[in-house]
Order: structure tokens, then C-alpha cells, then sequence
């Protein structure tokens, strides 16, 4: 009994630590994003100066980002136990959580493509983009304690 | 074997006498003729920044809906909950499967008393105990807007609730419990007009605390931990603590509140996400004054640590 016991706590303890390392990874990804997104959101609201160069650079950094994203690799099936935000709904609807990453890619390629000429433009760039992150993180993360 | 009858008449005088009080305070409760006097004839200009407020949409429009589609407010939205499944009904303007044939004091009842048409007790998870917080003439406002709205055909389905949730007739007795038309904070004498209207804001149309606000036993807020995030009613995860206090908003700045419900940016530049992303897309269509009110409401109130359990 007591090796059943055994038995069972560490399966459990197995499956909250064995995607451990890739929760990690993509949480580490998703900031690269946040970081990116800072740099011209901080233009945006007007606490640095606006820098068509800069904005063009970290656009190019977020195209390169979403270029490397890899929905199987990252998202493997069960990787929702442990400390993570992604919602069973990407594995009920992987295909839709795909498409959404597609949709957020478009919009950043389209950026690249039309980078920002002025404050406003890039606001609306922003708009744009910010759009797509909540789109996927309306239907695909859930907040826990 | 005397006693042991007038013992079975005492009970059940006391059985009838309970019976006949349930039934008394259980009863749905109206509004009186001074408040529907203060409705006025509404502007519906101004009842579009109230509909924004209150978020509308969120629940009423087609799940999905995009750009004209949301003013489209055909219902059927599902809320599975711990009392069961409640579906957002039509609230269009089409006589027969929404809300058309309405007079402004049925509208009025609803929103301040959660009575519907024929006098029924509507369920909470319509947040009429945010609504019952709102002045009269908003409310007329907002009923004049939504006649500008289009008429949706199709009776959204009936609510899924089981026993006992699913007669209506406790909800009397729940409302006795929790319905108030008073302030949740209290502030002193002094408070700036900007957090006042905040207040409004938070606590009435926005009904921020039905999903921010832990909720007790009976399933009506802990006022005690007003803001201090929950568990999600409604779907899986938890709502976040918007207080100053531990695990909450304590290093947001009030502009930082305003831009994210402006842009659903956070000032880390995360976006917004689940259920708020509909929230801030209705916010973000309220004036800049209106949203700084809201921040500083939300500076000014009592700080909580998390109203929702840590991580095991």
C-alpha cells in the first residue's frame, strides 16, 4: 500500500514537473515579446521619444520572434499542469490556437512592411498588434493563483 | 397523548407561519413611484457611454461577435457556474424575443431591482446588485439608447440551473440578503469629485466587484474584500486582485490603470486577457476622463491581499 502511495505521488509530482523546463521556455519567449513591445509602447505613451529607426528594429525583432514559434514544440499535449497560464482550450482547439498565432504574425508583417512614420502611426500599429495578443490570450490563457 | 397534539398544532402553526413569511419576503420587490419619477425621458447620446460602461456586449451579443455585429444583442451567451448554466438572454429590441415591448419602468425594474416584466425575480447572474448602485436617470439614458439598437429575432435558450437554484422565488430571499443601493467604499468628507466618479463607475455600470469580489457562502460579494480578486464564477482560473494590496495593482499608476484600459496594454506591456479583453475593448470607447476615474477610484480603495486561495 505504502509503495502505491509512493507510486502515485511521484506520477503526480512527475506530471507537474515534466514540461517544467518547456513552460519555462515559452514563458521566456512570450517576454521576449513583452520586451519588444515595450520599446514602443514606452514611445507610444510618450515616455520616450518617438524613433522611426527604433520602431522598425523592434517590429523586425517581433517578426523574428513569431517566425520561431512552434505550436507542437511549445505546446505539447499536457503542458498545462504546473505553473503555467495556458488554458486546456489550446489543446481542445489546437487547430484555432494555431490560427491565432497566424493572425498575430500577419499583423507583424504587415508592420514591417508599413513601419510607422509618426507617434499616431504607430499608436495605431500598436493597436493593431495589441489586438492579435489579446484576441489569442482571450480565448487560450487563464489566470491563476 | 393530549400534548402531543397540541404539540403537531404548534408545529404546524409555526410550519405556516414560516411558509407565509418566506413567501412574503421572498417576493419581488419594485420601484417605488418617486424613483420612477426621477427616470426623466433619457438621452440616448449620453446612454451610449453608459451602455460602454456597463459593458453590455460582453454577455448579450452574439459569443463572437465582431464591430456592428456587438450592437446585435441576441443573447445566448453561456455562464457555467457553480448553480448551473445561465444563458445571457435577448435584450434587442425585437418585441416578442427581446426587450422591444418594454416600457422604461420595466427596464428600470430590472436594472435597480432585478424584477422582471411579469414580476419575477431575475437570477443575480445579471448584475443587477451593481445595476441597483446606478441613478435613475442613467438608467433611462441607457434605455433610450438601446431603442436605437436593432431588433434581433430568436429567443436565446432558458436558463440550466437545478434545485433548488432553479426557483426563482429564493432570489427574493437572496436580494433581502444582498441587494443595496448604497456606495460598497465609503470615503470621508473631502474625497476628490475624480475618485467619486470612479466610484460610480466601478460600483454601478461597470459592475467591476461581480467578478473581482470574492463571494461568500450564499454567493453575494464579501464586501470586507471588495476588489480583492477571486475565483473565477464563471469558467476556470482566478479574476485578479485590483486592490494596492499584496499580489494586487500596488505598482500600477493611475495612468498605468488608464492606458491599460485604454490600449490593453500592461505597463509591462502584457496585454489584457480572457473575459477583461471584452471589458477593455468597452472601456477603451469611454472618455480619457472617465477612465481616470476609474484609476483613481481603484488607487484610493482599501488594499486586500488575494481573495482567491495560493497555489498548492
Amino acid at each position: 500500500m505504502k509503495k502505491l502511495v509512493l507510486a502515485i505521488s511521484l506520477l503526480s509530482f512527475a506530471a507537474s514537473t515534466a514540461f517544467a523546463d518547456t513552460i519555462l521556455d515559452r514563458q521566456e519567449y512570450m517576454k521576449e515579446r513583452g520586451k519588444l513591445v515595450k520599446q514602443m509602447g514606452q514611445m507610444a505613451k510618450g515616455e520616450t521619444d518617438f524613433d522611426a529607426a527604433a520602431v522598425l528594429t523592434a517590429l523586425k525583432g517581433l517578426e523574428a520572434n513569431a517566425e520561431k514559434f512552434d505550436a507542437e514544440a511549445m505546446f505539447p499535449e499536457g503542458s498545462l499542469e504546473g505553473d503555467t497560464t495556458a488554458s486546456p482550450k489550446i489543446w481542445e482547439d489546437f487547430s484555432g490556437f494555431k490560427a491565432a498565432e497566424e493572425k498575430y504574425l500577419d499583423a507583424v508583417k504587415g508592420a514591417v512592411a508599413a513601419p510607422p512614420g509618426d507617434l499616431d502611426a504607430l499608436k495605431a500599429t500598436m493597436g493593431t498588434i495589441g489586438g492579435e495578443c489579446g484576441a489569442c490570450h482571450k480565448a487560450y490563457r487563464i489566470k491563476k493563483s | 397523548m393530549a400534548w402531543l397534539k397540541k404539540l403537531a398544532g404548534t408545529a404546524a402553526v409555526v410550519v405556516a407561519g414560516c411558509a407565509v413569511a418566506g413567501w412574503v419576503l421572498s417576493a419581488p420587490v419594485k420601484l417605488d413611484r418617486d424613483t420612477l419619477a426621477q427616470l426623466g425621458p433619457g438621452d440616448a447620446a449620453k446612454g451610449e457611454r453608459i451602455f460602454n460602461a456597463g459593458g453590455c456586449t460582453s454577455c448579450h451579443a452574439k459569443p463572437g461577435a465582431k464591430d456592428d455585429e456587438r450592437l446585435q444583442l441576441g443573447g445566448g451567451l453561456e455562464l457555467k457556474t457553480a448553480f448551473g448554466t445561465f444563458v445571457a438572454p435577448n435584450i434587442s429590441q425585437d418585441e416578442n424575443d427581446g426587450i422591444g415591448a418594454w416600457s422604461i419602468a420595466d427596464f428600470a425594474n430590472a436594472m435597480l431591482k432585478g424584477v422582471g416584466p411579469s414580476g419575477e425575480n431575475l437570477y443575480p447572474a445579471f448584475p443587477y446588485p451593481s445595476y441597483a448602485r446606478m441613478k435613475p436617470s442613467d438608467v433611462a439614458d441607457l434605455y433610450v439608447f438601446m431603442q436605437t439598437l436593432p431588433a434581433v429575432s430568436g429567443k436565446a435558450p432558458p436558463h440550466k440551473l437545478g434545485f433548488p437554484f432553479n426557483i426563482r422565488r429564493g432570489v427574493g430571499l437572496w436580494k433581502r440578503l444582498y441587494l443595496s443601493d448604497k456606495p460598497v467604499i465609503e470615503f470621508a468628507a473631502g474625497t476628490p469629485d475624480v475618485v467619486l466618479a470612479g466610484r460610480y463607475l466601478v460600483e454601478g455600470p461597470g459592475h467591476c466587484g461581480e467578478c473581482h469580489t470574492p463571494r461568500d457562502a450564499g454567493g453575494g460579494s464579501r464586501k470586507g474584500e471588495w476588489l480583492a480578486g477571486a475565483v473565477a464564477a464563471e469558467g476556470e482560473g482566478i479574476i485578479p486582485n485590483i486592490t494596492t494590496g499584496p499580489g494586487g495593482i500596488e505598482d500600477w499608476s493611475a495612468a498605468d490603470i488608464a492606458s491599460y484600459l485604454e490600449t490593453g496594454f500592461t505597463p509591462d506591456f502584457d496585454t489584457v486577457g480572457g473575459a477583461m479583453v471584452d471589458v477593455q475593448e468597452n472601456m477603451a470607447r469611454l472618455t480619457p476622463d472617465d477612465r481616470a476615474a476609474i484609476a483613481a477610484y481603484l488607487k484610493a480603495i482599501p488594499p486586500h491581499p488575494n481573495g482567491y486561495p495560493a497555489r498548492k
